[in-house]
């Protein structure tokens, strides 16, 4: 492997934003004040399943304060069987609408019925309260299982299969001759329950709808463009009419892509004739916006007595909330990716229940998949007496390795994960003591391109104005800078990042699927080579020469040397201001495998499960900001072990979320965690500059199954359903 | 609507009177009324810290407290901690050592890792998890945020003896 050295890329500079952040300057979503601003509030639906007979707003609308309710039926008519589509697959437009606002039926405890805007959020509280609501309670019906039975409640006319919205399949060889020639064969069936992104924000719009026809609209969201997309398409008008400013956004793992609240408190906007502000309560947030699916994945792998996987056959289930969409399409895909595999058979179900509408969730469908992988292949290193990660190491996926679902890998670092992990001091490192285990599992996530589009222009100064339209939830303005450092050969200091709103900047895709350091840093890298092409010409006018190159930032030609900055000062001299831009749409997505080394240790009394020590270990590709990368794998760690050891939508049998507080839902706190140390394995990705391949996601994969794992090496049995949480563990 | 009330108090050491309803909380008042959005709700019913201030001489969840309750108090937020354009040590820990990603829990924290610090001047990683275990963080895993808080006390109190 061929070693570059770098001057900017690799180190780790304060990030852009920083003072702003620490010191309370920042202004995410909930803290825009405008002039005239109202307040917005949401009924939701108390039944998880109920035919709306009769839904009265009159005496909301009459309350003092109140300047506005709406219902479905101020949605402008549209074709029912319009398909929309904002860059991450297709949804009925109707689909889309009734998740934001019900009409004829509520699927789900928490679905959103009417708004009402009024002088602050107390009134606006008030009047929701007396909103008239006529139920006609139907069965429901929660899990996957239980939907795809014969004589489940159906939830929508018109699926393919009852409430089954959508099967896949991917084969390749021959299965059955595989198992044929294993010697040994483990199936298992696990299931996981419903969890959240957790984010700490609420969902936040507000919006105005001028005079003028156009809808402005300020938010926290992954995507502007796709929440002026969406919210276009709900409103039935031009995207050009609405523009999405997007304020500070806090968190959103994949859960801040859809749209919620934005055309709600646009279309109150426009019955009250001023800015409409909404905000969402926590419990809202848990029943009202978009979880990670539960799901049931029942996989079985065979292997020969030399430690090679013969056959792998794989069967998911995945719940997709009150509308089609699980995760189930990436679910079946990452099932086996990390393994070389001739013989693979994966069937999944897209199978919707009466909870709320499923969104992504850092590498969604991944986890819930490898936990039945990689707990199986445990149990197979077990029963043939090899280390588990040595079984790994013999099927691992290599370049050019083909997935059942069609692609085969360019370069990929799934033997060198693995050889990270073996070689790591915590692999090497004992037990500390009785009731421990140490469990390890791999994991793997695409990764994704989608648009982006950047601007630099050059001062006077030296320094750059980068453009972008990729909202930063971690960092990413530097992880930008630095690139456009790189290229020009200055400070990342030197490069000033703004996210401007979708007015201001070209169509640039969400910030998801560990895109933007990849995609949106390959636009920042083409328009600092702009810029470079630009600056040369200035070079070669000053010197009156056609050769003039460019390398460490210094323009050279003969015995001519201007620096970057010494060049950029005299540009006002050479024809005017240099601007450099690049918009890019790229193919070259490198995916990313993460592994895992956890030991964990379980009181024998309480069944509470202590983490001793964590080891994440991720290919980046390239680490532009190590700290910020760092701070990605510990972050997917920590969300990955609250999944496995305690987080559920606790749900009764009339489908309502019993814990919808941070309290009962019980994320992990500082004193559940140890240090998470980090081992960042760097094997470059080919379809970009600087090796990028990003690394927000596929952290997230590994934790289900290594927690399994060292919980079976602590307590000797296993588990087979997620949360393993104290009460399953002393019921085992 | 109740009419509203008059409250006098000191934040971030200047004088402020505001005008609130008795069942606006503090957090809203701080927000809404004052304009010091720098302090966050997560949850609004205190159990996840962002919106953590400094009343008095203890740290409260600013969503638990009436505006009225905070009649002849001092109060502290995130806006209060540097002094001038010179940054707080724990706020530049937390950049020096990348203890945020999304930000928007960073305010309730450096609220309450400084009482800690008030508290215990070398605080152990125990003492520092516990003292922190209010406030939720879905982005670092803490991590970051723990060694922040620990060089920030080096910072302030010098090495431990």
């Amino acid at each position: 492997m061929s070693v570059t050295t770098y001057n900017v890329i690799g180190t780790r500079p304060i990030r852009h934003d920083g003072a702003d952040k620490v010191t309370g300057r920042a202004l995410y979503g909930a803290d825009l004040q405008l002039a005239r601003m109202v307040h917005g509030a949401v009924l939701r639906s108390p039944h998880a399943h109920a035919r709306i007979l009769r839904l009265d707003t009159t005496k909301a609308a009459a309350h003092p304060g109140v300047f506005a309710v709406v219902t479905a039926a101020d949605f402008p008519a549209a074709p029912t069987d319009k398909i929309v589509d904002f860059g991450e697959g297709d949804t009925l437009l109707s689909s889309l609408r009734g998740n934001i606002l019900a009409s004829g039926k509520v699927l789900y405890s928490g679905h959103a019925i009417a708004a009402v805007a009024a002088v602050n959020a107390h009134v606006a509280a008030e009047a929701v309260a007396l909103i008239e609501v006529d139920y006609e309670p139907l069965p429901c019906v929660l899990t996957a299982p239980a939907a795809m039975a014969p004589g489940a409640p159906l939830l929508h006319e018109g699926l393919d299969n009852g409430n089954v919205a959508e099967t896949i399949r991917h084969e390749i060889g021959d299965v059955a001759a595989g198992f044929a020639a294993a010697t040994v064969i483990v199936e298992r069936e696990l299931d996981t329950a419903t969890v959240h992104q957790g984010y700490i924000e609420p969902q936040n719009a507000t919006a105005f709808w001028s005079s003028d026809g156009r809808v402005h609209i300020w938010c926290s969201t992954q995507g502007s463009f796709v929440a002026r997309d969406a919210s276009a398409a709900v409103l039935d008008i031009p995207v050009s009419q609405v523009k999405v400013t997007p304020m500070e956004i806090g968190g959103g793992f994949g859960g801040k892509i859809n749209v919620y609240l934005e055309p709600v408190a646009a279309l109150l906007s426009k019955k009250a004739g001023r800015p409409v502000k909404m905000v969402m309560s926590r419990r809202d947030v848990f029943t009202g916006t978009g979880p990670t699916p539960g799901s049931r994945v029942r996989v079985k792998i065979g292997v020969d007595a030399a430690g090679k996987i013969t056959a792998a056959q794989a069967w998911l289930a995945y719940e997709a909330g009150a509308y089609p969409g699980a995760m189930v399409g990436p679910g079946a895909m990452t099932v086996f990716a990390c393994y070389n595999i001739e013989n693979v058979l994966i069937e999944g179900f897209d199978v919707v229940v009466n909870k709320p509408s499923t969104a992504a969730y850092r590498a969604p469908g991944a986890p819930n998949s490898a936990l039945a992988t990689e707990t199986v292949l445990d149990e197979i290193a077990e029963k043939l007496g090899v280390d588990p990660l040595e079984l790994r190491l013999r099927n691992a996926a290599k370049e050019g390795t083909r997935r059942a679902d069609g692609p085969r890998y360019k370069r990929i670092g799934c033997v060198e994960v693995i050889e990270a992990m073996r070689a790591s001091a915590h692999y090497n490192a004992p037990l500390p003591g009785p009731s421990c285990g140490r469990g390890v599992a791999i994991g793997y996530w695409f990764n994704i391109g989608l648009p982006s589009s950047a601007t630099l222009s050059v001062n006077a100064d030296g320094t750059v104005n980068l453009i972008e339209g990729s909202t930063d939830i971690g960092g990413s303005r530097t992880s930008l800078s630095m690139q456009a450092a790189e290229v020009l050969g200055i400070r990342a200091e030197d490069v000033h990042p703004t996210i401007v709103d979708t007015d201001s900047v070209g169509y640039t895709g969400v910030t998801g699927g560990s895109r933007t350091t990849f995609a949106t840093g390959l636009a920042v890298y083409e328009a600092a080579q702009d810029v470079v092409t630009q600056m040369k010409a200035r070079a070669a006018k000053l010197w009156a020469t056609e050769e003039v190159e460019f390398a460490n930032g210094t323009f050279s030609s003969g015995s001519n040397n201007l620096s970057f900055a010494q060049l950029a000062a005299q540009l006002g001299a050479t024809g005017g201001p240099v601007v450099g831009s690049a918009a890019v749409n790229p193919r070259g997505a490198g995916g990313s495998v993460a592994g895992l080394i956890i030991d964990l240790k379980v009181d024998p009394e309480t069944g509470k499960t202590e983490v001793l020590r964590v080891t994440s270990v991720q290919d980046a590709g390239k680490a532009i900001h190590p700290a910020y990368v760092e701070g990605q794998m510990q972050g997917g760690t920590a969300q990955g072990i609250g999944w496995a050891l305690n987080e559920e939508y606790f749900m009764d049998a009339s489908g309502e979320m019993r814990n919808g507080s941070y309290l009962d839902y019980r994320m992990p706190t500082a004193l559940d965690l140890p240090m998470i140390e980090t081992i960042i394995v760097e094997v470059p990705n080919p379809g970009h500059p600087f090796g990028v391949r990003g690394v927000g996601e596929a952290n997230i994969v590994p934790p289900l199954p290594a927690v399994a794992n060292a919980l079976y090496r602590a307590i000797g049995r296993r588990l087979h359903s997620v949360p393993m949480n104290p009460a399953s563990i002393l019921n085992l | 609507m109740a009419p509203k009330v008059q409250v006098q108090t000191t934040i971030n050491n200047e004088p402020v009177q505001f005008l609130c309803e008795p069942r606006q909380t503090l957090l809203e008042c701080l927000r809404d009324v004052v304009g010091l959005t720098g302090t966050k709700e997560g949850c609004g019913d205190g159990n996840c810290g962002s919106c953590t201030v400094k009343l008095g001489d203890r740290i409260v969840t600013s969503c638990l407290v009436l505006g009225v309750e905070a009649e002849g108090e001092t109060i502290t937020t995130v806006e209060g901690l540097a002094h001038g354009n010179t940054l707080h040590p724990l706020q530049k820990a937390f950049l020096e050592h990348a203890a945020l990603q999304c930000g928007i829990c960073t305010p309730g924290f450096l609220i309450a890792a400084d009482a800690l610090l008030q508290q215990h001047p070398h605080p152990t990683e125990d003492q520092t998890r516990f003292w922190l275990s209010n406030n939720l963080c879905r982005c670092t895993g803490y991590d970051k945020i723990i060694r922040a808080v620990q060089a920030a006390a080096v910072e302030i109190n010098g090495a431990p003896q």
